[in-house]
């Protein structure tokens, strides 16, 4: 608590939990302005979260691996279903789909180059497939999004892997969004606009409106790559367990659940805050629809959104997903709100830590920006063995909580291995409040 | 030629053909009968090839299409040249809605009517459509041109980038920030080019050009009810 918060609780004043001074600052913003507030970052709210879920680790009743000798399988294949070539990743850790233009190219290279060290695959995003993405990415995803910038059958051809995007968890129901100042004349041009242009991604796909129309585009796509690589479907979290089972059922090999903490580069503080629902509670519903369709392991699950450590990794997992994606915590591990460049932060009015206008193209950082100059302080070699590190670090993470419930395999990882500190978390993820056998969402 | 029915030859068998076209090129000519309204017909091909589809076409009919010059000797459903590249794709009767949505380039003609959003999000790509279209056609459209022989309906050119639209006939309604331009001797020229190489006798003369107006560009708090 600082010194004039500490003498106003001494002298009586009290602040408003409603009206507090986050709030207040935002209501004169929004009073002085006349536009609502646009950042980057994910959800900053507390919400119900993997912190809220504990192992049960193994003792008498179950049988532990030993931690440094014996092996705990991290390979996990996706796109078994239906594609000829389904993709093979080490790690069951991806890089989620994050565009040139929302990031500098030298971020996305490290992304590139981090990912492909540790065997696992990463994901272009709105603008199209660069080449120093295609070149640094061994296992590369590429996104299909309704404003198809940049979209072209040679770079679909040279995808690993298609990603259907129909929403992101910080977003759901909304477009993307990139303001004219990013718009360099690379982006402008890969993106077929003029510079300078607010770009605004629309939030449906233009020649299909439903489900059924979906299953015929996902054909098309089989169709014209020859069947050869898996399509994923994206969902922000919502609705999760019907858009699941409507997503089997327009054919996809692979559906990824992104959760409301899940991180974006624009859009309105009051989407981030107040659409979609928790990643921890969008796992069980997308579970309990593969497994009614007897589809739970053959249509692959990745779960993104406020992944940070092994620990959520092998939660996640627990739960039932196949794999994880992460895109904040990947900048972060690249040097995004790295303390070195706080100065620099406080010069644009913000601070290390805290910084999420990626916006507007400044990043002290040099990832979310396409200034030239502010673009150089990030080497894509030292960037991308940093993240690689990071990768390394969840994987072993995950490995030492699974060996420790008894597991050689991360997919062994079930929903008997949690239970959870509150009721809140019991009941969305599904598993008992520690020390009860009590499931509140199981006992009505 | 070469021909295929698509009663007794599966959709694969005959894209698959059609796709090793790309790297050697061993006939030029396709013939695919049997249509029946079947989806995904000669979608990404990538070479000069001249395929004719004799009956109607279901969804994304050539979509991504390149270098070929496609046929639909019928109708053709949603999003019939869907992010076509290059080449030509020729309906000789009437299209579902989003055709040649987000095309980059080549040439869409539609002889008879277009449906709703047609050439949504266009990025290059040139559209002639011998009838009307109908709603938000050229919604955010980016680049290219559009042209329409018959009527526009509701809200044409929403929201538009630098696509251009010509228009023979009565336009239901102008969408956000897309705007009458004034017809140069420029426009008359290109317009006169665009309709000869899509085979369509009209008089240039007879069209009104539309544009945008470039005032929804950029995010501005005064334009709020524009959106």
């Amino acid at each position: 608590m600082s010194d004039s918060n500490d003498l106003n609780v001494k002298t009586g004043l009290r602040e408003s939990a409603t009206f507090d001074a986050a709030t207040m600052t935002e209501i004169r913003r929004a009073a002085e302005t006349g536009i609502y507030d646009i950042r980057g970052f994910g959800a900053k709210r507390k919400v119900p979260h993997f912190d809220d879920l504990l192992f049960l680790g193994a003792s008498m009743s179950r049988y532990p691996l030993e931690g440094y000798r014996e092996k705990c399988n991290t390979q996990v294949t996706l796109g078994t279903r239906f594609a000829k070539k389904p993709i093979v990743i080490e790690t069951p850790v991806t890089i989620a789909g994050m565009s040139f233009g929302a990031l500098s190219a030298n971020a996305k290279e490290a992304l590139g180059r981090g990912a492909s060290a540790v065997g696992t695959s990463t994901t272009t995003g709105d603008g199209g497939m660069t080449p120093e993405e295609r070149g640094q990415s061994t296992k590369l995803v590429y996104q299909y999004l309704p404003s198809r910038y940049g979209m072209n059958p040679d770079d679909l051809r040279k995808a690993d892997a298609i990603e259907v995007v129909l929403g992101q968890g910080a977003k759901p129901g909304g477009g993307g969004m990139l303001l004219g100042q990013k718009i360099t004349d690379r982006v402008a041009k890969m993106r077929t606009l003029p510079m300078g242009v607010d770009q605004r991604s629309a939030c449906r796909h233009p020649d299909w409106t439903g489900p059924d129309d979906l299953a015929i585009k996902i054909q098309e796509l089989r169709e014209i790559t020859d069947w050869q690589v898996p399509i994923y479907i994206k969902v922000g979290a919502t609705r999760t367990y019907y858009d699941v089972k409507l997503a089997v059922k327009a054919g996809a090999d692979v559906i990824v659940v992104d959760g409301m903490q899940g991180g974006t580069a624009a859009t309105q503080e009051v989407f981030i805050e107040h659409v979609g629902i928790p990643t921890m509670a969008a796992i069980p519903q997308a579970v309990q629809a593969l497994q009614e369709m007897g589809m739970h392991r053959k249509v692959q699950l990745i779960v993104s959104g406020g992944i940070r450590n092994g620990a959520d990794v092998a939660k996640a997992m627990a739960l039932g997903a196949d794999a994880v994606a992460i895109g904040t915590a990947a900048l972060i591990a690249l040097g995004c709100n790295h303390p070195k460049w706080d100065e620099e932060f406080k010069k644009i009015g913000s601070a290390a830590g805290y910084y999420d206008d990626y916006h507007e193209g400044k990043d002290p950082a040099g990832i979310s920006t396409q200034d030239p100059e502010l673009s150089k302080r990030l080497d894509p070699v030292e960037a991308g063995h940093r993240l690689a590190n990071y990768l390394r670090v969840l994987t072993m993470e995950a490995q030492t909580l699974a060996r420790a419930c008894g597991k050689n395999d991360l997919r062994n990882l079930e929903p008997e291995d949690l239970v959870a500190l509150n009721v809140e978390a019991a009941a969305m993820a599904r598993v008992p409040l520690a020390g009860t056998s009590w499931i509140p969402s199981q006992s009505y | 030629m070469k021909t295929f029915d698509l009663t007794t030859t599966s959709l694969r068998d005959i894209n698959q053909a059609l796709h090793e076209q790309s790297s050697e090129c061993t006939e030029r000519e396709w013939k695919i009968t049997g249509a029946k309204g079947n989806h995904n017909i000669a979608c990404g091909l990538d070479q000069s090839l001249s395929v004719d589809i004799e009956g109607h076409a279901g969804y994304y009919c050539a979509g991504m299409n390149k270098k070929a010059h496609v046929v639909v000797h019928g109708n053709a459903g949603q999003g019939v040249a869907e992010n076509m590249m290059s080449g030509t794709v020729r309906v000789k009767g009437q299209a579902s809605q989003s055709a040649g949505a987000t095309a980059h380039g080549g040439l869409l003609v539609i002889e008879g009517d277009a449906g709703a959003r047609c050439g949504i999000s266009m990025k290059g790509v040139e559209i002639v459509v011998g009838g009307n279209v109908g709603h938000m056609s050229c919604f955010m459209g980016q680049a290219g041109a559009l042209v329409v022989c018959g009527d526009a309906g509701d809200a044409l050119g929403d929201s538009l980038y630098e696509t251009q639209i010509f228009v023979k006939g009565s336009v239901s309604s102008l969408g956000a920030d897309c705007i009458e331009k004034e017809m140069r001797q420029e426009h008359l020229e290109y317009l006169t080019d665009l309709l000869n190489r899509a085979g369509v006798d009209e008089d240039p003369k007879d069209f009104k050009r539309y544009g945008s107006a470039r005032q929804l560009y950029n995010f501005k708090v005064d334009n709020a009810s524009a959106y």
